[in-house]
């Protein structure tokens, strides 16, 4: 009698074993099939495919860059669920569900609107790659607007499309490209999961330091970012797992070039293209273990957090 | 009791349609979607004409080898028309599921038709690109899908290699070094065949695009001839489209004879129209006279003839570490 209540919550057992079942058949079987499956090759056969140079510089950039986009994601994302949490504008609830769509928008449409956006002929493409025209009209038509000569105008405008010929950045087809497309299908994950802590975070804390004499850098050092760390590392976890196993919307804008702009999911496509099974489930258990240890990493950092400010608080 | 009487008619609702018509499922690649837009109910015309029964063909797309890959893993297609004959190799390789002689089934090889690669480029021809060596000059840009995940992409770096080696006497050597002077010029490898048409003509990137004659002059004809070119160069690769009934399907499904009839029509006059109205190479003597204009006389080769065949190709070229990786790699 005695061990049965030692839970105070019934039912232990049987949300245990549903958990466990539930993980199993969603989770560890299809993940153990890999495994399995990468099991045909000899450990030297395997770590020939899985260390080639390609496959290796397609790590670099699919975790480099996953990295990147989510540590841009969580400084940003919080920003944004600051100013929709704290402040009221109009428009603020068409703002809030535009924080969403990153999640509903098929991922090719979005690499598609991307890399016309980015492209050296779209919009924003235009400007990065070739700054100097744009700057040139712009300062020549200011330098007519106070007053200045047509001649001169002109001269200004051509001048400073020379000199800054050689600085456009290329946004499309790089490296940068595959950045742009990952912080953008990332953004929600951050901004949904600070949002509710913040709304909870009653603002007389802020002002309660603030009172105290703390500097605003010292209040949010000290007072918002100990409550908000816990998720703001889940939301950084999110996009980033997001960000490594996405396809769809990174195949457009890449570029797909050996060695500079492959990510690890086309590698495993292009095994699967040659029909080599074995190959692309090795390369995707290696994905997997990097993935594993890595959010495993940010869930440990996030646990000592949660534990800090816990203890920091009592 | 009105819940019974309706789960009842909506079962048969359900139920009849499929007992009653007999279907096919046609899985394809990804560029032939409007031809056998066009080619099926042409078909289903006379399959009904023929024998008083209507017939539904259902279609499936996508990437070619991605198809077969589907078919193997179980998808029940009655036949199977793909772009290159090892994506229906691999049909018979895994499960049997097609007949080995599987290229005698049917006249030309069991290929409809067929197309060559060519290049297109923008209007006037500003780089004075006439043949394949004039995409392997300094300070041209080419675009060409990523010859890994795309079978346009493939036939490309094989027009590249074959007509190289024709031109330097079967020396390897040189041949590589000419592939590796293209490759250098691609600064984009897309996917498939469509993303790269989108690239060079949407996002003005590239001075040249390889593509198949199709997929060239469909874009001259959407998107205005006054902005592009085709170019022929003197020698390219032909491509042949190959057909097969999936034996093990349509034994199952007992569907062989509607299946075996789809293809035949293919190979009819008016199937060999409609493909040639689609800018594929009809192989019908009659109408290829009908439509010469549209499909200028070039000198071909093929893999087959040329190369040694699917299997070596891939073993040499695509397979990983193969010649087209350590081109790739040391750009």
């Amino acid at each position: 009698m005695a061990r049965r209540h030692k839970n105070v919550l019934p039912g232990f057992s049987l949300t245990l074993g549903y958990t466990l079942l539930y993980l199993s058949l969603i989770v560890l079987i299809p993940l153990a099939a890999i495994f399995v499956k990468s099991a045909e090759l000899s450990p030297a056969e395997f770590w020939k495919i899985v260390s080639a140079p390609r496959v290796v510089a397609s790590y670099k950039v699919s975790f480099g860059l996953s990295l990147a986009a989510a540590a841009i994601n969580s400084v940003f994302g919080l920003m944004l669920a600051w100013s929709l949490v704290r402040y009221s504008f109009p428009g603020k609830k068409l703002v809030d569900a535009l924080v969403d769509l990153p999640f509903a928008l098929p991922t090719a449409v979005a690499g598609i609107a991307l890399t016309a956006l980015y492209a050296g002929n779209g919009w924003l493409g235009k400007f990065l790659e070739t700054p100097g025209p744009f700057i040139g009209d712009t300062l020549s038509s200011l330098w007519l607007l106070f007053g200045g000569e047509a001649d001169s105008a002109e001269r200004l405008a051509e001048s400073c499309a020379e000199t800054l010929a050689g600085f456009g950045l290329k946004v499309a087809y790089t490296p940068l490209g595959i950045l742009v497309a990952l912080i953008f299908i990332g953004l929600p994950f951050v901004v949904r999961t600070v949002q509710p802590i913040l709304e909870d975070l009653d603002m007389e804390l802020e002002e309660a330091a603030a009172s105290l004499g703390a500097r605003r850098w010292q209040t949010f050092r000290h007072v918002l970012l100990p409550i908000l760390l816990p998720a703001l590392l889940t939301g950084f976890a999110l996009a980033f797992a997001r960000a490594v196993g996405e396809y769809g919307s990174v195949i457009f804008i890449a570029g797909n070039i050996p060695l500079v702009s492959e990510i690890t999911p086309l590698m495993i496509i292009t095994k699967l293209e040659q029909y080599d099974y074995v190959g692309a489930t090795a390369v995707a258990a290696v994905m997997l273990m990097l993935s594993f240890v890595l959010l495993l990493a940010v869930n440990i950092l996030q646990a000592w957090s949660s534990r800090r400010f816990r203890r920091g608080r009592g | 009791m009105r819940v019974l009487s309706l789960s009842v008619s909506l079962f048969l609702l359900l139920a009849l349609p499929a007992r009653a018509e007999l279907t096919l499922l046609n899985v394809s690649y990804d560029v032939s979607r409007e031809l056998y837009k066009d080619i099926n109910p042409a078909f289903a015309a006379e399959w009904q004409a023929k024998k008083g029964a209507s017939i539904t063909i259902n279609q499936s797309h996508g990437g070619s080898s991605k198809q077969a890959l589907s078919v193997a893993a179980g998808l029940e297609a009655d036949v199977v028309t793909m772009n290159q004959s090892p994506d229906i190799d691999v049909l018979v390789e895994r499960g049997a599921l097609v007949a080995a002689d599987w290229k005698r089934r049917f006249p030309h090889e069991s290929a409809p038709y067929t197309t060559v690669s060519v290049f297109l480029v923008r209007k006037g021809n500003p780089k004075g690109i006439k043949d394949w060596a004039d995409l392997a000059r300094p300070g041209v840009s080419v675009i060409v899908p990523n010859p890994k995940t795309s079978g346009n992409g493939r036939y490309t770096y094989l027009a590249a290699w074959g007509q190289a080696l024709r031109k330097h006497g079967n020396d390897a050597a040189e041949a590589r070094k000419f592939v590796a002077a293209l490759f250098r010029n691609v600064p984009v490898l897309d996917g498939g065949g469509r993303g790269a048409t989108t690239t060079f003509t949407q996002r003005d990137i590239g001075d040249a695009l390889v593509t198949f004659e199709n997929e060239a002059a469909l874009i001259a004809d959407e998107l205005g001839s006054d902005r592009f070119e085709v170019v022929y160069p003197a020698l390219t690769i032909e491509a042949a489209a190959p057909v097969a009934v999936v034996d093990k399907v349509v034994d199952k499904r007992g569907t062989r004879e509607a299946a075996t009839a789809y293809l035949d029509f293919l190979f009819s006059p008016t199937g060999q129209r409609i493909i040639a109205r689609h800018r594929f190479r009809p192989r019908y003597p009659a109408v290829q006279k009908q439509f010469a204009a549209r499909f200028p006389a070039v000198a071909t080769f093929t893999v087959e003839n040329t190369l040694g065949g699917w299997a070596a190709v891939q073993k040499t070229h695509f397979a990983d570490g193969g010649i087209y990786d350590q081109i790739v790699e040391h750009r």
